[in-house]
């Protein structure tokens, strides 16, 4: 049953006062629509359960990149586009800038924001396992402030978050200090463009003298949400990179992952390729090392 | 409804539509531009794909209020006058352009990718048209039409 324009209420402001004094005033009322690229999905199909919808899409305040000493800030309604073209986010934080150059296709890349990739809430989502591999802050605002948190807190189960209805996504933050991590991101899904990954594996690390003196991981599709692997990564820590350590990391890692049987693939040869992967990116930290 | 003031094509124009109805339907209904077309409605398969401020997007997911105050260009855009573009001319001449259901569609993605990038590897014609499909060509007669345009100077001022 294709959706009908004319059953939902739409409304839009010039500011983001006015978009959070609206949501304030009926928390959970109003649904907020940036790009589109899934609920506008969701409409075409006669299943967008959102009568009342506030616009995101072009609000000034939302759509900033601001370059620091210390961090890079992407303001929750850039585009996967602009991301992709900002030299400084290619340069420090490299798995970020090829997440979002395969999400979907250039028309999808142009409207989705970073914002609505993370509260979309999908385990599979792509943008969310480099920003947990680079350990990202995120900042939420209402009416009453603002409030900022270690990203991977943000994620408390299937499609739940700690996100309050009258709240919305001001930004990323990201600590410029992975220069010098060996770093890696694969995706595995069914083609290269326009396909929801089925596995994907984000690392960042650093090793001296063999030793595992830094390391982060964090995957998609492998839980019920997008997920830091702390269990693995307590694995690694401070040890040498060995076959035993590598052997033990991957028991972890498959201990530590619990992904379903679904359309796309299925529980165990998710596991399978996330070890995988993790076997890949310990093989490249032991033969290129990190730069530290 | 809303009043949605834009220019499409470079023609300043009014509608009054619901603002949910898809920049898709009021460029069809509304004005009569039927070349974006149809495919999947659901942004995977770029048959509608128009440019809105520069940018290639899916006009099936873009809801009309957002759209207001926009630059829209479709492929009826594209030919000046009874000029051919050279994106056209080239899909013509190699091929390009079988059933024609998706030519609109990579007609706008390959406008896109030149206006950024004059002269693309076929790597990145590749990437370009990845959010495209065609169920006729087998897309190699695609890629040889950007490749000739791009060799003829498909990056002409009114691709931009």
């Amino acid at each position: 049953m294709r959706g009908n324009p004319e059953s939902h209420e739409f409304i839009g402001f010039n500011s983001l006062p006015a978009v959070l004094a609206q949501l304030s005033a009926a928390p959970g009322q109003w649904t907020p629509i940036a790009g589109g690229t899934e609920l506008m999905v969701a409409h075409a199909a006669g299943r967008l359960n959102a009568p009342r919808l506030i616009n995101l899409w072009g609000l000034p305040e939302l759509d900033f990149i601001r370059v620091t000493d210390n961090s890079i800030s992407i303001g929750g309604g850039v585009t996967f586009a602009n991301i992709r073209r900002h030299a400084a986010i290619a340069e420090d934080f490299p798995l970020l800038s090829k997440a979002a150059s395969w999400i979907g296709s250039v028309a999808n890349q142009s409207r989705a924001t970073i914002a609505g990739n993370i509260v979309n809430g999908s385990p599979a989502a792509d943008a969310p396992p480099a920003l947990l591999a680079y350990d990202a802050e995120i900042e939420l605002i209402s009416e009453h402030g603002t409030r900022r948190i270690p990203y991977a807190d943000f994620h408390l189960g299937y499609k739940r978050s700690v996100l309050q209805p009258d709240e919305l996504v001001l930004a990323l933050h990201l600590p410029r200090r992975f220069l010098n991590h060996r770093q890696y991101l694969r995706k595995v899904g069914t083609r290269k463009a326009m396909a929801i990954t089925k596995v994907a594996l984000a690392a960042t690390a650093t090793i001296k003298e063999n030793l595992i003196t830094e390391i982060r991981l964090a995957a998609a599709s492998v839980a019920n949400r997008p997920a830091r692997l702390c269990a693995t990564e307590a694995v690694l820590f401070g040890q040498p990179l060995n076959a035993a350590t590598k052997q033990a990391a991957s028991k972890a890692l498959l201990a530590e992952v619990s992904p379903i049987d679904d359309i796309r693939s299925t529980a165990e040869y998710r596991k399978q390729v996330a070890a995988n992967l993790l076997d890949e990116f310990l093989d490249q930290l032991a033969q290129e090392g990190s730069a530290a | 409804m809303s009043l949605i003031e834009f220019i499409v094509n470079g023609q300043r124009t009014q509608v009054e539509a619901p603002p949910m109805k898809r920049l898709l339907d009021v460029l069809r209904e509304d004005l009569g531009l039927t070349g974006a077309k149809e495919g999947c409605g659901e942004g995977e398969c770029g048959s509608c794909s128009v440019r809105m401020n520069g940018e290639l997007v899916n006009s099936c997911l873009v809801p009309i209020l957002q759209a207001n105050g926009a630059h829209i260009q479709t492929v009826e855009g594209l030919a000046i006058d009874a000029e051919l573009h050279p994106l056209q001319k080239a899909f013509l001449e190699c091929g390009g352009a079988q059933c024609g259901i998706c030519t609109p569609g990579m007609l706008m993605a390959a406008t896109h990718l030149l206006a950024h990038n004059p002269h693309p590897t076929l790597d990145e014609i590749r990437e370009g048209l990845a959010g495209n499909l065609c169920r006729c060509t087998g897309f190699i007669k695609i890629f040889d039409s950007v490749i000739a345009a791009a060799a003829m100077g498909g990056n002409h001022p009114h691709a931009r």
